[in-house]
């Protein structure tokens, strides 16, 4: 019955490698230039770990036969099951293919929400069948059948064959992570598609709601140990699939970035339960390297943006907007045309773009790569500050400006170029609003005060391209940079702006 | 694999992990989430198990469903993660001769 305990070595060790392939694939990402060897281990280790399971575990059984005739016991490989496996591995992956090749790149933090969601279902599915066969993965012992109540499992002979107690608690965790990360990321992908709104759906109650619901979810995986009947396992299911969903409504679009680090730990915890009800060193492995993968993404953007993890998971930040005082909306600014800007940067000696989540809305990017372009040929220094909660997703930003074709050793993110606003002729922020907004380092009373921002108001003229001066950012609070003497503001839609601005380059 | 056993390679990959991902660049946090999922799909190990063992029509449908699921994954995130590794280059130089001098 315990099969683990028979695995042959090479299997251990083909597995240990496979483990051994992912951390590499991390480890690569350090440096651009390493990073596609990194990606190609990774591709390696996943191989090398489908095949060995498929060697190891080839659908099929010893041929009856009756004893009189004296036959060998013959092994008949179960051709059919492996079509539909190879048709469910062909399907699977020309799906992943074709979104993979055909996704924008602006779009991408929907895909990785969706991608995480299979992830959480495939680990719940994965859980269910080990439930419904707990033989198949050597996850049994046999108990004297007298002995406890059967709980409705089958029993032969004197004994009756239940599932480990220690089993049933790394299944009962993987299946509740993996139906938190599926319908969490849903929920994810939903608010980042646009099909449902960015605002905080705040329920009356909601945090007595999710602690309780945690609170059963936990004391059902206890009591799963006691009792292995079907009800407790899928009780266990359905409150972690409502959870997911109660958990990520409350929290707001701009606070995305956090919840998809989240989803990607909590992808890789599933995994690892998992490894650990089959006792298998590459999930384990690679459960733990996205587990914390995941866990210090959300820890950099938290701090990013001066929260608490807690505060951003307990949601509701930016519900109030635009409530911000109608006399604010009527202090003077100045306001000046593409030809200005176009005209300010080519004096200058160096320019900061500085790009936010508007550049991505507007696919303003290659239009932006363009005049970066054309301020380079006038021998202007051109460079590029991301904030790392900019955008999206970890990363977003980087990521845009690069499928432009702008050189990463021309973006910098916040510590390496705050210093050099000072010495800089020209902030040019595109898009991006409660990042630079210099009430954060000097309101107390403001909601972002505290929050690590660009010094962008140090610089010697600020142009700020916004669709209209209405709007307020996700925080809700005014900036107090929209009205300075040495800002200007560029109101129009960010792609239409640059694009006219590139114009007057000429 | 005892549980003890299991549990220690847990807790060291944990570690490797921390250390691994802060060396990450943040300029490469987009592709590292990516191609994290890519990798959480080693989960299609549990998947193909089940897919293949007899005993069980439903384990086995919900098997198959979770090795397609999970194939989504594998090919979608390490095809996407390379689609945005190619696109990260280094500012041209001004006399890019040949780079076989390594």
């Amino acid at each position: 019955m315990h099969e683990a305990a028979a695995t042959p070595a090479w299997v251990l060790l083909a597995y240990l490698v496979a483990g051994v392939c992912f951390i590499l694939a991390l480890r690569g990402l350090s440096n651009p230039e390493s990073s596609r060897r990194g990606n190609r281990a990774g591709m390696i280790g996943m191989a090398i770990a489908v095949v060995t399971t498929l060697i190891t575990h080839v659908p099929g059984g010893l041929a009856q036969c009756t004893p009189p005739y004296g036959c060998q016991s013959a092994w008949i490989t179960d051709w059919e099951t492996i079509a539909e496996i190879m048709g469910a591995i062909l399907i699977g992956g020309g799906i992943g293919l074709v979104t993979a090749r055909k996704i924008q790149m602006t779009a991408m933090p929907q895909l990785v929400a969706a991608f995480h969601s299979l992830v959480g279902m495939a680990a719940v599915l994965v859980g269910a069948a080990a439930f419904l066969n707990p033989e198949a993965f050597g996850i049994t012992q046999l108990i004297p059948s007298g002995f406890l109540h059967l709980q409705g499992r089958e029993a032969y002979g004197g004994v009756a064959s239940i599932i480990n107690p220690v089993s049933r608690v790394e299944m009962g965790l993987g299946v509740a992570i993996g139906a938190i990360t599926f319908s969490g990321s849903v929920i994810a992908f939903l608010k980042l598609n646009g099909n449902m709104s960015g605002k905080p759906i705040l329920l009356p109650l909601r945090h007595v709601i999710n602690l309780a619901t945690l609170a059963a979810i936990l004391g059902l995986i206890a009591y799963f140990t006691m009792d292995q009947s079907p009800w407790v396992f899928f009780t266990v299911m359905g409150l972690s699939f409502a959870i997911g969903f109660l958990l990520i409504i409350p929290i707001g679009g701009a606070d995305m970035p956090v919840v998809i680090s989240m989803l990607n730990s909590y992808s890789g915890w599933a995994a690892a339960a998992m490894g650990f009800t089959l006792h298998n060193s590459a999930m384990i492995i690679t459960g733990a390297l996205v587990g914390s993968s995941g866990a210090i993404l959300s820890y950099i953007m938290c701090r990013a943006m001066n929260r608490s993890f807690i505060s951003v998971i307990a949601g509701g930040f930016g519900g109030a907007t635009s409530s911000g005082d109608a006399a604010a909306i009527d202090r003077p600014y100045k306001r000046g045309s593409a030809e200005d800007a176009a005209f300010l940067m080519k004096q200058a000696d160096q320019v900061i773009i500085v790009p936010g989540y508007g550049m991505a809305v507007s696919q303003a990017q290659h239009a932006l790569k363009e005049m970066g372009d054309k301020l380079k040929a006038e021998g202007v220094r051109v460079k590029y500050a991301i904030h790392p909660v900019a955008g999206r997703m970890p990363g977003h930003m980087n990521v845009l400006l690069a499928e432009a074709n702008v050189p990463y050793d021309e973006v910098f993110e916040l510590e390496d170029i705050n210093s050099e606003f000072a010495q800089t002729d020209v902030a040019f922020v595109i898009g991006a609003n409660d990042v630079t907004n210099p009430a954060a380092k000097t309101d107390k009373s403001s909601p972002i005060y505290g929050m690590p921002v660009l010094d962008v108001e140090k610089a010697r003229t600020v142009l700020f391209v916004k669709r209209s001066m209405g709007g307020v950012g996700y925080a809700g609070v005014d900036n107090e940079l929209f009205y300075r003497d040495n800002t200007m503001m560029l109101l129009a839609d960010a792609k239409k702006m640059v694009e006219e601005i590139v114009k007057s380059l000429g | 694999m005892d549980f003890i056993s299991i549990l220690s390679i847990f807790v060291l990959a944990c570690f490797v992990g921390y250390y691994v991902v802060w060396s990450v660049t943040p300029a490469l946090h987009t592709p590292l989430m990516s191609v994290t999922n890519a990798i959480s799909s080693v989960i299609v190990v549990g998947a193909l198990i089940a897919a293949a063992a007899a005993g069980s029509a439903s384990s086995k449908w919900l098997g198959l469903l979770a090795v397609a699921l999970a194939s989504v994954n594998i090919f979608g995130g390490f095809a996407v993660t390379a689609r945005m590794l190619a696109m990260y280059k280094k500012k041209e130089r001004p006399a890019p001769q040949g780079d076989s001098h390594a």
